[in-house]
């Protein structure tokens, strides 16, 4: 039972990543119907750029926020520079150019600081007084961590009139000109958003997975699961499908199948559920008229 | 007697725009033959290797440019030909001749199948389970359970055939030859089938399923067939990679390949048959090109390929948003502006 425990509970640590990276999609999805196919690589870069600042000395939160800052940036740029020449573009077309993103980040980040697999400090202590055996300190921090972020960006979208333009823009880009509300500036803005999550995912993720060029793409595809899982219109049933995934990947792996082929299990197990449920757990079923 | 004349210049002009076709298909028909004989048993090999990925294309493009279903993760099926033609060569001593069209066939069962599913996901959602498809290939591949089949993570070894008959090639020009029929049937048989009924029925299916639905086009069977056609091309490419490599293990047929060939049909134009031989043409030799040009740029830039094949792709993205096909019908509705208009000849009498 106390195994049992521990596979969920740090099921829900892994899971708290994955909601991150599926927030971080549905943001982007939401405003612009495009899948993002670089999230995982963008986040690993913003990591990178947390490590470097960490070994130049800059303490753990200082780095933390610095890299939040830096990421928030890094993804307005690639709207404005890379995807708005892309405004209306097929969307294979598109989805090719965020392969061609995801190969340079990639590449990039492999020369700029090798492709040796790298230590990440957790910020958290090595040990605590309580829940030993169950869970550690850098897991339960990372929960606490993703909670925050899923109340700020909550209290964001709800409570800030900024939120509340880029929702309008997202959900009716033609009127919401016409109150006067840059479309373009608030879909900047929302890659910016979804880049500096994802980079809180990444920094999360480093302890556990280690830090190498290749380290979001198993994320990424959970995330990307996890998205779909909790209803990709919907950011809450994407976070919650976050936590469902890796409570489902854990467990399977542990009880089910080996490590070899959780992934495959994990993936079959949503692929069935989709296929129940073809909009997602969460999702309003959509009508359409014809 | 005005009527007379205009019709046979029509036919005049017509049989010349004709001949003119058939001497440039003729051409590039030796052009095609003749160049394994002037080139390195390597270029031959690469040669090969662009037919082989020109017939995985052609095989995708009919899913998703004629039919409208995206698969993320075909190099499954790529994977399950060359399996196929692995273990019937290696385990039973299948001839080639035979073991490809199974593999095709086999590809056509699996496709077939994962069309059902297919059929409840559209969109986004299917991208979602061909991309876990191509991700839970490599791994079943090297699951331990199956290594008496699979060769396990070594994966298994081909001899590669020599010519029959005694004719006067070697291995790596008779597999030209080999790729080269098998893409000269399938071309053929895809750009027939395009434009029969079924065609029709794909292609009204990817623009309006309600009205071809309405018009009594029976949506499962088309999407599930076309499915399977689709994952037959791409298994009898991976048969014939299997065989011209030599060699398959699990690796080859990652997530990479199944991207490639997404890259490819889009670079060569979504419903285009021959702008597959141009997406084909890209994903074999552009890496490398980005490899030389890394080079060039100095020691340093160890892993900046991959960066340059990026920015390379981006850039052609950005020119030809549509692929060689769309930028090749943009070019010639250009190109006809600057030659001298002719007259057509149904107008004025």
């Amino acid at each position: 039972m106390a195994a049992l425990i521990h596979q969920i509970l740090s099921g829900l640590a892994m899971g708290s990543i994955y909601a991150c990276v599926a927030l971080a999609v549905v943001m982007i999805y939401q405003a612009t119907h495009l899948v993002n196919f670089a999230q995982g690589e963008m986040a690993m870069f913003s990591t990178y750029i947390a490590w470097a600042l960490i070994n130049a000395g800059v303490p753990y939160w200082g780095a933390f926020f610095l890299t939040i800052i830096f990421s928030f940036v890094l993804g307005m740029a690639i709207e404005r520079l890379i995807i708005r020449q892309f405004d209306g573009a097929p969307v294979l077309t598109v989805v090719i150019v965020f392969i061609g993103l995801l190969v340079i980040i990639n590449s990039l980040a492999g020369f700029l600081f090798s492709y040796t697999i790298k230590s990440f400090d957790s910020p958290f202590p090595e040990t605590m007084s309580f829940g030993r055996g169950y869970i550690s300190p850098h897991e339960l921090g990372s929960i606490g961590v993703v909670l925050v972020v899923l109340a700020l960006v909550y209290a964001f979208f709800r409570f800030t009139p900024l939120g509340l333009a880029m929702r309008a823009a997202a959900q009716n880009p033609v009127s919401a000109r016409l109150v006067g509300i840059r479309v373009h500036r608030m879909l900047a803005i929302g890659w910016g958003l979804a880049a500096a999550i994802g980079a809180v995912a990444g920094m999360m993720a480093a302890p556990i997975v280690y830090l190498d060029p290749n380290m979001m793409l198993g994320i990424l595809l959970y995330g990307f699961a996890a998205a779909l899982l909790g209803g990709i219109d919907n950011p809450w049933g994407a976070a919650l499908g976050g936590f469902i995934v890796g409570v489902l990947e854990n467990v399977a792996g542990a009880y089910l199948v080996g490590e070899e082929i959780k992934l495959t299990v994990a993936l079959a197990i949503i692929i069935g559920v989709l296929v129940a449920k073809p909009s997602g757990l969460f999702s309003r079923a959509i009508v359409t008229r014809v | 007697m005005l009527n007379l004349e205009l019709a046979s210049s029509a036919e005049a002009t017509s049989g010349a725009g004709f001949n003119a076709r058939r001497a440039a298909m003729v051409v590039l028909g030796l052009i095609v033959v003749g160049l394994p004989f002037g080139l390195s048993g390597f270029r031959v090999f690469q040669l090969s290797q662009v037919i082989i990925y020109a017939i995985a294309l052609l095989g995708l493009n009919l899913l998703t440019g004629f039919n409208g279903q995206i698969s993320l993760g075909h190099g499954a099926f790529f994977a399950i030909g060359g399996y196929s033609m692995a273990i019937l060569s290696a385990k039973f001593g299948v001839s080639y001749w035979f073991a490809i069209p199974v593999a095709g066939f086999l590809c056509f069962g699996a496709g077939f199948l994962f069309g059902f599913p297919a059929l409840r996901l559209g969109g986004l959602y299917l991208a979602l389970a061909t991309f876990a498809l191509a991700l839970a290939v490599p791994q079943l591949l090297k699951f331990k359970p199956f290594d008496p089949w699979t060769g396990g993570v070594q994966g298994l070894l081909l001899s590669k055939p020599a010519a029959p008959l005694g004719l006067p090639l070697t291995r790596d020009q008779w597999l030209y030859f080999l790729c080269l029929l098998g893409a000269a049937l399938l071309f053929w048989f895809s750009s027939n089938l395009v434009k029969s009924r079924i065609g029709r029925a794909m292609i009204a299916i990817r623009d309006h399923p309600i009205a071809a639905e309405t018009m009594g086009v029976d949506l499962a069977l088309v999407k599930t067939t076309t499915f399977g056609l689709s994952a037959a091309y791409v298994g009898v490419a991976g048969a014939l990679s299997g065989l011209t490599v030599g060699f398959v293990n699990p690796d080859s047929f990652g997530l990479f390949l199944s991207l490639s060939i997404v890259v490819g049909i889009v670079v060569g134009g979504l419903g285009s048959i021959w702008g597959m031989v141009v997406g084909a043409l890209f994903i074999e030799f552009v890496p490398n090109y980005a490899d030389q040009i890394s080079d060039v740029l100095g020691e340093g830039a160890k892993a900046l390929p991959w960066a340059i094949y990026g920015v390379l792709l981006i850039l052609i993205m950005y020119a030809a948003p549509e692929g060689a096909a769309g930028a090749g019908r943009s070019l010639a509705r250009h190109g006809r502006r600057f030659l001298p208009r002719r007259e057509s000849p149904s107008r004025g009498t």
